[in-house]
C-alpha cells in the first residue's frame, strides 16, 4: 500500500475546503467557513448582490462589524457618536442598511462587543483552529495564528463570498519561517516579524502561505502570535498560519462562539490534527535566530525598512541595486532623515497605541507597566485606542485606563483609528509618530505624516522620553 | 465588466518599487460606496499639492499621460491593502493595463476581476520599456491578451502569462461570479458532508 504523502498545515487546510480542484484552465472552488465584513470593503458587494437579485448564502457565517471609518473620540455626556464627516456617517448607514435587509448578524458602533474585526474575531471565538476565514482586509492573515486560513480578499470576492459562500483560488507556494531560540526582555513578538519582513522584503513572500514554526514561535501567546500573523501580509504573503497547539485550545476554552461541553470534546480532537505531516516540505525556508532580535523599529516608508532601534539608518549611496537607491532616496526624503542618522533620540510628536496589530489587552499591560507612575513627555500626544469594546472593558476592570490618563495620554474607543487615518484620528503633515500599528507607508496616518513602526513597549517608552527609546532599558528582568 | 482583447497605447513611467495602494488611492477617499468617481483622485497625494492644485513635475500631470492607457511601474506594485478601491481608481483614470516586473498578490487578483491588466514582464524588458517611453513619450505599444505577447514599436514582442481562467473572463467580459454560482449544487453537497465540523 502506499504511504500518504506527508502534507503541511496549509495543505491540509486546502484539501480540507476544496469543492473543486484546480485544473489549468479553471481555479480550485475553496469553501469559507467564516467571512468578516467591515463597512469600508463591503458597500460595493451588497450592490452587486442587489443588481443580481441574490441573497447572502450563509449569513451564520458570516460577521460584521464597523472599525475603519468610526470615531474613537471618548462618548459625550449625551451618547452621541461624533463620526468624521457625511460621508463616513453614510458608509456607516449603508452598512447597517445591507445587514438588516440581508439578515447578516453586525455589531454596530456602541454595541457590546463593536471593535477592529481582526480583534473581536478570535476574542468571541469565532476564530478556530482549521478554519478557511476571509474579509475584505489584508490583516485577515492575523487569524493565521490559530492554524486557519486565513486571508485577505478584494470587493469583488467579498461579493463571491456573501453569495455563495465560495472563493476561486489557485493554490499558493509555502514558505516556512523558522524561529529557534528565546527573545530578550524587551523583545517582543512585533520585533520579531518587523525583523523578518526587514529581512526578506515587502515583496519577499509574495504568492506564499507563511508557516511559522520552531521554538520560539511555540513560546509566543495567542495574542503575539496574531501580531506576527498580521504583519505577514506586509512581506507580501497571502497568509501567515501557526499550527495550533495548547497555547491555541487554552486560549479557545470558554470563548462565547468556541463549542462547549461535548462539542468541545469532538472539535478539540479535530483541532489536534492540524500539525504539519512528519516529512512535509516547504517550497522555501527562512530561519531566524530569535536570540539575534533586537527592539526594531523602521525609518522609511514601507514595513521592510526597518532596523534595529540602536542602528544607523541606511545610507543610499553603499547600495547598489539603482531601484532600490532611489526607493531609499525617496524614503528618507519623506521622511526627513539623514542616512547614518541614529533613530534613538529622535524627538517625536505622537504616540500611537492601537490596530489590528498591537491593540489586544496583553499589548496594553505591556504598555501601562512601563508607564506606570510615569508621565507622557509634554511634547508628545499619546493615544491609547482599544481593539475593541471588550479589550476596553478587561484594561478598565485592571485599571490600567488610570494608568495612562494619569501619564497624559488619550483613553479612546475601540477602533483602527489612526492607523488608517479615515476618522477622524490622523497626523499632521511633517508630524513624526511612533506607532505600533502595521504601515508606514507615505500619508498612511495622516497626508505628511511621518510614521515609525515599533512594538508597545518602544511606543511607551518613546512617550514617556518624548524620543525614540530603547525598550530594553525599560524591561528589567522581564 | 468590459472585454479586454487588445490594447494600443502610450505609457506612462512610474519608476518606483513596491508602490502600495495606499498611494494609489489614500484612505481619505473610501468613504465611498461607489465603484466610480475614484479616478481623479488616483495617486492624489503625488498628484496634487497641499492646496489640491496637480504638481507639474508628477508623471501623471504631464501631457503626455493624458492619453495613455499603459502605466509602467517598478515590481511589486499595488502592495499593501486589500482596497479593490486600487484598481476602480486606475480604471476612472483611464489605465486599462499595469506592466511590472511583479504584482502583489490581492491586487493582481482585483485588477483581473476588473478588466485592468496586469501584464508581468521581466525586469530587464519593463527597463527596456521605459527608457523607450523616455526618449519617445508617444511611442505606442501593443498588448494582445489572447496571445499574451506585448509587442514594442518596432514590432519586437514578449510573452507574458495569465491566469487561464482570469483571461477568459476578460476576453468575454464576464466576471467571475456567474461562474461560481453555477457551482451550488457542487456547494451545497459540499456543506452536507460537514454539518456539525463545528
Amino acid at each position: 500500500m502506499m504511504q500518504p504523502i506527508p502534507r503541511t498545515l496549509f495543505a491540509k487546510l486546502w484539501d480540507d475546503h476544496l469543492i473543486q480542484a484546480e485544473t489549468e484552465s479553471t481555479p480550485a472552488v475553496l469553501y469559507v467557513d467564516l467571512h468578516l465584513v467591515h463597512e469600508v470593503t463591503s458597500p460595493q458587494a451588497f450592490s452587486v448582490l442587489r443588481e443580481r437579485g441574490l441573497r447572502v448564502r450563509r449569513t451564520d457565517r458570516t460577521l460584521a462589524t464597523m472599525d475603519h471609518s468610526t470615531p474613537t473620540t471618548p462618548r459625550g455626556r449625551d451618547g452621541r457618536i461624533p463620526v468624521v464627516d457625511m460621508q463616513a456617517r453614510a458608509q456607516l448607514a449603508q452598512l447597517e442598511q445591507n445587514c438588516a435587509d440581508y439578515g447578516v448578524p453586525l455589531f454596530t458602533l456602541g454595541s457590546e462587543h463593536q471593535g477592529i474585526v481582526h480583534v473581536i474575531g478570535p476574542e468571541l471565538g469565532f476564530t478556530q483552529p482549521g478554519m478557511t476565514i476571509v474579509c475584505g482586509d489584508s490583516h485577515t492573515s492575523t487569524h493565521g495564528a490559530f492554524g486557519a486560513l486565513a486571508f485577505g480578499i478584494g470587493t469583488s470576492e467579498v461579493a463571491h463570498v456573501l453569495a455563495t459562500q465560495c472563493l476561486l483560488q489557485r493554490r499558493a507556494l509555502t514558505m516556512e519561517v523558522c524561529v529557534d531560540g528565546v527573545l530578550a526582555p524587551g523583545v517582543t513578538a512585533k520585533d520579531l516579524i518587523l525583523r523578518l519582513i526587514s529581512e526578506i522584503g515587502v515583496g519577499g513572500a509574495t504568492g506564499h502561505i507563511l508557516e511559522y514554526t520552531g521554538s520560539a514561535i511555540r513560546a509566543l501567546s495567542m495574542e503575539e502570535r496574531m501580531t506576527v500573523c498580521n504583519m505577514s501580509i506586509e512581506a507580501g504573503a497571502r497568509a501567515g498560519m501557526i499550527a495550533p497547539d495548547e497555547t491555541t485550545f487554552e486560549y479557545l476554552a470558554g470563548r462565547p462562539h468556541a463549542p462547549a461541553n461535548a462539542d468541545w470534546d469532538v472539535a478539540l480532537a479535530r483541532w489536534r490534527t492540524f500539525a504539519a505531516d512528519e516529512g512535509s516540505t516547504h517550497d522555501r525556508t527562512v530561519i531566524l535566530d530569535a536570540n539575534t532580535i533586537k527592539p526594531m523599529i523602521t525609518y522609511g516608508t514601507n514595513p521592510g525598512m526597518g532596523i534595529a532601534v540602536d542602528a544607523p539608518v541606511p545610507t543610499p549611496s553603499h547600495l547598489t541595486d539603482a531601484s532600490e537607491r532611489r526607493a531609499l532616496e525617496k524614503a528618507l526624503a519623506y521622511m526627513a532623515l539623514t542616512p547614518g542618522e541614529i533613530l534613538l533620540g529622535k524627538a517625536v510628536d505622537v504616540v500611537f497605541l492601537g490596530s489590528c496589530t498591537n491593540s489586544r489587552i496583553s499589548d496594553l499591560r505591556l504598555a501601562a507597566e512601563v508607564m506606570r507612575g510615569q508621565h507622557v513627555a509634554s511634547t508628545v500626544r499619546m493615544l491609547v485606542v482599544p481593539g475593541s469594546q471588550e479589550v476596553k472593558r478587561q484594561a478598565e476592570a485592571e485599571g490600567l485606563d488610570e494608568i495612562f490618563r494619569a501619564a497624559g495620554a488619550e483613553w479612546r474607543e475601540a477602533g483602527c483609528s489612526m492607523c488608517i487615518a479615515m476618522n477622524g484620528d490622523e497626523l499632521a503633515p511633517g508630524q513624526y509618530a511612533v506607532s505600533t500599528s502595521n504601515r508606514n507607508f507615505e500619508g498612511r496616518q495622516g497626508k505628511g505624516g511621518r510614521t515609525f513602526l515599533a512594538s508597545p513597549l518602544t511606543a511607551a517608552a518613546t512617550a514617556i522620553a518624548g524620543r525614540i527609546a530603547d525598550a530594553r532599558i525599560f524591561a528589567g528582568g522581564r | 465588466m468590459e472585454p479586454f482583447v487588445t490594447l494600443h497605447s502610450t505609457g506612462v513611467v512610474l519608476p518606483l518599487e513596491n508602490v502600495d495602494t495606499d498611494q494609489i488611492i489614500p484612505a481619505r477617499f473610501l468613504k465611498t460606496t461607489d465603484r466610480l468617481g475614484l479616478g481623479t483622485n488616483l495617486f492624489a497625494d503625488w498628484r496634487y499639492d497641499a492646496s489640491g492644485a496637480p504638481r507639474p513635475e508628477f508623471v501623471l500631470n504631464r501631457l503626455e499621460a493624458t492619453s495613455a492607457q499603459l502605466l509602467v511601474a517598478g515590481k511589486n506594485f499595488g502592495c499593501g491593502s486589500s482596497r479593490e478601491h486600487a484598481p476602480w481608481a486606475l480604471l476612472g483614470y483611464g489605465f486599462r493595463a499595469v506592466v511590472s516586473s511583479e504584482f502583489a498578490d490581492i491586487f493582481r487578483n482585483n485588477a483581473l476581476g476588473n478588466g485592468l491588466l496586469p501584464v508581468a514582464l521581466p525586469e530587464s524588458v519593463v527597463e527596456r520599456i521605459s527608457s523607450l517611453i523616455a526618449r519617445e513619450p508617444t511611442a505606442s505599444f501593443t498588448i494582445d491578451l489572447e496571445t499574451q505577447t506585448f509587442a514594442l514599436p518596432s514590432g519586437e514582442r514578449f510573452d507574458f502569462t495569465v491566469d487561464p481562467f482570469a483571461r477568459h473572463c476578460m476576453l468575454e467580459g464576464v466576471d467571475q461570479l456567474g461562474y461560481l454560482a453555477k457551482k451550488e449544487v457542487e456547494i451545497a453537497a459540499y456543506e452536507r458532508t460537514r454539518a456539525g465540523a463545528y
